[in-house]
Order: structure tokens, then sequence, then C-alpha cells
């Protein structure tokens, strides 16, 4: 059984389709990156893999579970997969500890002080044991990006969707959150990843997927993908990447 | 300083010099800044004023919570909840139109005939029920703007980890707007304490009313200035209350500080 399956998404907004017939399968522990233009899609599909934005056509399946089916309680899927914003989304008026503990005891109906003690861990492990107390708007972008990641990870969900998460960062900041990334990687997490840091997507995913105009146009393993591209519009993606100077 | 401070002397100097010799000054003087009338009629006049007090208290309790509720009804989604989208905003629209005054007596006047069993027949009551319809329809509209002022992505946020919608809006969303709205709230709180003066029309003894009895029985208007008095005295505390809230909240914003 897939981690993932997408059949067939398709999802518009107004006149214009976004997602023309998406197809894609992820398998458990595997991390899938999303490249492509800007306006290709690829938020878009982690959005409606969320349940954020309501497909037109198509099916999701989570492990088995079709969850764009009718009548499935969207509050449940949404607690099994995690997604990382671009903007981060921290929640402004709460501590770093509540941002991270609000959804385990309001939607997982964890007590108080087990959620704090799991956050507290998580925190911890991504070097952010120190800033418990502090509110998002004193931390950097870096270190808000990183609560953003634990405060989807405290839900324990099975597979993670991250949306551009280093595109709002200083250069100086990325690292820091990529190295989470990787740690995930390494932990086992499925992930689908969309992305514009070619060459940390080359180093962590097991596969590429280039979306051009609402389809995967082409996909395979990141050495191949990247430097061997079969399509034409691939490789015009590529070069235009790297006369940027980012890869 | 210096600068602002001699003006504002040289302006009141000049203001005062000016009403003190018109031709009708004497006249004036004597039936609306009469010193011992206002000693006089000040102490029940307070008296009478904690009826105003009162009903602002009742009223804004009630207000707070209904305009509330009338907000989270308004930005509720879908085809689903139109009909109760349709009521908030006829209610708001109704109760923002017609004057306060004209509710007040529409329903001081009319509803006690109703003899509704178990429900007071006081003209404070319908004062009071008056006062909290029509600033719900205000208050509602400051509520929902503070809504609408948080960032959809911070719903975005909320859902994604799985809270339902009812929970996205008391953890998320509320608590931000609550907070941004604070200044406007306490713009219509102060509208409303002077509006409790209204409810004396219906012959509820309130400050106004009491001092329309005392300058009618005295032929002296010196007791409408002690009503004066004691409205501003409530509500310049918290108008300066109000600006020092909006100074901190910008000062905090500017600072990147503790939201």
């Amino acid at each position: 059984m897939s981690a993932l399956e997408l059949h067939d998404v398709h999802k518009r907004f107004g006149h214009n389709e976004v997602l023309r017939g998406i197809d894609l399968t992820v398998e458990e522990h595997e991390v899938v990156c999303l490249i492509g233009a800007s306006g290709s899609g690829k938020s878009t599909l982690l959005r409606c893999v969320n349940l954020l934005e309501a497909i037109d056509a198509g099916r999701i399946v989570v492990e088995g579970d079709e969850i764009t089916a009718r009548g499935v309680d969207r509050n449940r899927i949404r607690r099994r997969i995690g997604i990382v914003f671009q903007s981060y989304n921290l929640f402004p008026h709460m501590s770093v500890l509540r941002n991270v503990t609000l959804a385990p005891r309001q939607a997982l109906g964890l007590s108080k002080s087990a959620a704090e003690e799991e956050a507290t861990r998580l925190l911890a492990r991504f070097g952010l044991a120190d800033k418990r107390e502090d509110y998002p708007d004193r931390l950097s972008g870096g270190q808000q990006q990183r609560v953003a990641i634990v405060r989807a990870l405290a839900m324990r969900p099975d597979l993670m969707l991250l949306d551009e998460v280093t595109s709002a960062l200083d250069p100086e900041l990325v690292a820091e959150v990529l190295q989470v990334i990787r740690e995930l990687a390494a932990g086992g997490m499925t992930m689908v990843i969309a992305t514009h840091e070619m060459s940390f997507a080359r180093d962590i995913a097991d596969r590429i997927c280039f979306l051009d105009a609402g389809v995967i146009l082409e996909q395979g393993p990141p050495e191949q993908l990247l430097t061997a591209p079969r399509e034409q519009r691939t490789q015009q993606f590529l070069q235009r990447i790297i006369e940027a100077g980012r890869m | 300083m210096a600068i602002a401070t001699v003006s504002t002397i040289v302006f009141l100097a000049a203001l005062v010099v000016g009403i003190t010799h018109a031709p009708g000054w004497p006249e004036v003087h004597r039936s609306f800044f009469d010193w011992g009338q206002f000693k006089a009629t000040l102490p029940e006049i307070s008296r009478a004023f904690l009826l105003n007090v009162k009903m602002f208290c009742i009223a804004e309790v009630f207000i707070l919570v209904f305009a509330l509720l009338l907000a989270v009804i308004r930005s509720l989604p879908g085809p689903v909840f139109f009909p109760l989208r349709a009521f908030a905003i006829a209610y708001a629209d109704f109760f923002r139109g017609v004057p306060t005054i004209l509710v007040i007596a529409l329903l001081g006047f009319g509803a006690p005939g109703l003899a509704l069993k178990n429900v007071p027949t006081s003209t404070t009551f319908w004062g009071i029920v008056s006062l909290v319809l029509v600033y719900t329809a205000y208050v509602s509209e400051v509520y929902r703007a503070g809504i609408e002022s948080v960032h959809p992505s911070q719903e975005a946020a909320a859902r994604s980890l799985g809270l339902t919608r009812g929970q996205t809006l008391r953890f998320v969303v509320l608590p931000q707007a609550v907070r941004r709205v604070i200044p406007p709230l306490l713009n219509d709180f102060i509208g409303l304490q002077k509006d409790t003066a209204l409810v004396g029309f219906l012959g509820a003894v309130e400050a106004f009313k009491q001092s329309q009895i005392d300058a009618a029985a005295t032929f002296n208007y010196t007791s409408f200035l002690a009503a004066a008095f004691l409205f501003v005295a409530l509500t310049i505390p918290l108008a300066r209350f109000t600006d020092w809230l909006v100074a901190r909240d910008r000062r905090r914003r500017q600072a990147g500080g503790v939201a």
C-alpha cells in the first residue's frame, strides 16, 4: 500500500485550470520533490492533498483511504498529514510552546503535560529548546520555520508536505531549515516537497517530479532528471535555473 | 511645549473674553453658570447618574456577547448558512439605520403593552433592551472588521493541523481579531455611556432626566451642566485609556515586540 496516491486530479480556480490531471504515487519513507516554474501547480497540489483546497475531479488516496471521497472527516485526515507553508503561518498571539501544543491538545485530546513534554522534546531536537516561551515575532525566519515544522510534527503525521519552506528566508537562514528536513528524511518520514532549491532536491529526493502547466511532465531519480531530462520543457526550465545561478 | 501652552492660554482667554462680553452674557451666566445651583443639584444628579452607570454596565455585557455572536454568524461560509447570514446583515442594517431614540420610544412605550408574562415592564428594563439591540449592531460590525483582518493563512494553518472550524475560530481567529479592535470597541463604549441619557425620554430618572426636573423646578439650567460634568468625568478617562492602548499597540508593532 502506498503512502499517497493521486489519480487524475483536477483543480480549477474560476477559468484557470491549475491542475490538469495529476497522477502521482508516493511510497512510504519516500521523499519526492516537486520542481517547476511558479504557477505550475506545486503549491496547489500540496494544498489539495491537505484538503485545504477541494479538488474538482480525480481521487486522492492516503494509505488506502480515499480522502477525497464524500463524507470523510476532513479534520481527522488533516491530523495525519502535516503541511508547512512558505510564510510559516505561526500563530502570532501564542508562545512557541502554545503554537506547538495547541493542535495536539485540542485535536488529539492530549493532556497539557503530555503535549508540553512532547513539544519540549521536539523543540530540543531541533535546537529550539530556549525559544519555548518566546513569541514568533521575536524569532528569526529560520527559527520560525523550524517551529512551524515542529508544530506539524507534534501531530505525529504519517506524511509531511513542505511548500517552498525556504523561499521566504534570507539566504544565510536556509541551511538550518534544510538541515531539519534532512534529519526528517533520515528518520524515514514520507515527504512531498515543493522546492526551488535544486541542489537540495538532488541531495534529499528519492524522486523528482517536474510540473509544467498543471501536469507532471516528467519524473525520475534526481541524477537522471536534473542532468539528462528527456522533455524539452524540463531542459528549458533547468537551463533557466542554471543561468540564474541556482544550481 | 512652551509655544503650545502659550497659544492655548491666548486662545482660551480670547474665547472667555468673547463670551463674557456678549450682550446676553449676564442672563446666561445667571441661568447656566450658577455655582450655588451646581452644588445644590450635583448630589441628586449624581445619585441619578448611578442609574446611567448601571444601565451601561448591564447593556455592555450583553452587547459584547451578542455582537460577537452576530459577527461570527456573518462570517459563516457556504450556502447552507445563507439564511443566518442574511438575518445578521438585515439586523445590522436595520438597527444602525433607525435612530436610537426611536428604538427606545418604540420599545419603551410599546413593549410593556404586550403584558408579557415574567418580563419586566419597567422603563429601565426596556431602555437597556433598546440600547443592547442598537449597540449590538454597531459592535458586531467592529468585531467583523477584526475577524476579516486576520489573514486567511492563519485559518489555513489551524485547519491544516486538524483543528475544527470552531476551534480555529476560538483559539486562532477571535483572539487576534478582538485584540485588534479594542480601540474601536472602547469608542463604542463611550457612545453607549452617553446614550444611556436617552432612556430618560421614557421617564426613567437618570442623570439627564433628574437635571431636567431640577431645571424645571428652579428655572435654572445649571443642573444640565452638572449632568454634563458627570458624563465627561466618566468618558474622558476612558477616552485617554483608549488612546493609551492604541499608542501602546503601535509601539509594540514598531518594536516588533511581543504581540
